[in-house]
């Protein structure tokens, strides 16, 4: 079971409702593709994803952003069991997509930043551990169910 | 995964710009380290205060940060010029090179949020690039 303090919550849900969720979505899924250009391989179908301009434009890499940050409200909303709340999405991830969870590890990085640069000063050494933690902890429950 | 023209020239027009904030930049960066990997606390045992803000930590982020200032300008051949670095990393401080990675991306994470303009994407993969060869660099003569 994971503790969480009344800060860490309440940063998290404060994070989390002040969001925008399709910027923050494309703009971290797109950071990934092209800091990690590797992730690629998961998104054949996606079009043009040559340089960065191409990846930054692209409306299926910011739709995506936006369905993978709303994901994100599933562990938001059940900080108290995410490993439960996750199973199936860890399945999916598994079975289904075969990514490789050390990718979970690379967005989360893309994200954290992403976030920094909209929160600026706001961002402080406080609520980028709770941040960091939040994700860690989603991060571990998605690779649960890889055997 | 070694450093482009487009890297190199990304990187040193960057921290040409922001280079003049490296005080606040490197003891963020820093304070962030130890505050979000307490594990690297480890290391300043003999300082009396490990928060952000104190004046230890501003000193000696400056510190770190006219490291990564100087290994700007010797882009050209990290290996060579970060040698002196490396023995003091290796023989003398003997840092555990594993948290090379997590200062590096400290140091990410302020950039992003000092310039959020100045960082984009583009900017973002050079110098994460950058980062990487300084570290192999800085444990170049660990064994």
């Amino acid at each position: 079971m994971v503790e969480w303090t009344d800060f860490e919550r309440t940063t998290i849900q404060d994070i989390f409702s002040k969001m925008n969720y399709e910027v923050v979505g494309q703009q971290a899924l797109a950071r990934c593709l092209i800091v990690y250009p590797w992730t690629q391989r998961y998104f054949g179908k996606f079009g043009n994803l040559y340089n960065a301009s191409a990846i930054m434009g692209n409306p299926m890499v910011a739709a995506h952003g936006a369905v993978v940050l709303h994901g994100l409200d599933k562990a938001v909303k059940n900080m108290d069991n995410i490993k439960a709340a996750y199973a199936e999405l860890s399945v999916l991830h598994s079975e289904k997509l075969h990514v490789d969870p050390d990718n979970f590890r690379l967005l989360g990085d893309c994200l954290t930043i992403v976030v920094a640069g909209q929160l600026g000063s706001g961002f402080t050494p406080e609520v980028q551990a709770a941040f960091q933690k939040f994700l860690a902890v989603v991060v571990s429950s998605l690779q649960r169910q890889y055997h | 995964m070694s450093l482009s023209a487009k890297d190199k020239l990304a990187v040193k027009t960057f921290f040409g710009k922001v280079g003049a904030k490296a005080e606040d930049i490197g003891s963020d960066a820093l304070a962030r380290t130890l505050f979000v990997y307490p594990q690297t606390k480890t290391y300043f045992s003999h300082w009396a205060d490990l928060s952000p803000g104190s004046p230890q930590v501003k000193k000696h982020g400056l510190t770190v940060m006219n490291g990564v200032l100087s290994a700007v300008e010797l882009i050209d051949d990290l290996k060579g010029g970060l040698l002196t670095l490396s023995e003091l990393h290796a023989f003398m401080l003997r840092v555990d090179p594993a948290n090379f990675k997590i200062i590096n991306h400290n140091l990410l994470v302020v950039l992003s949020l000092m310039f959020p303009e100045d960082f984009t994407a583009e900017v973002h993969v050079s110098v994460d690039k950058f980062l990487a060869q300084v570290s192999l660099a800085l444990s170049e003569k660990y064994r």
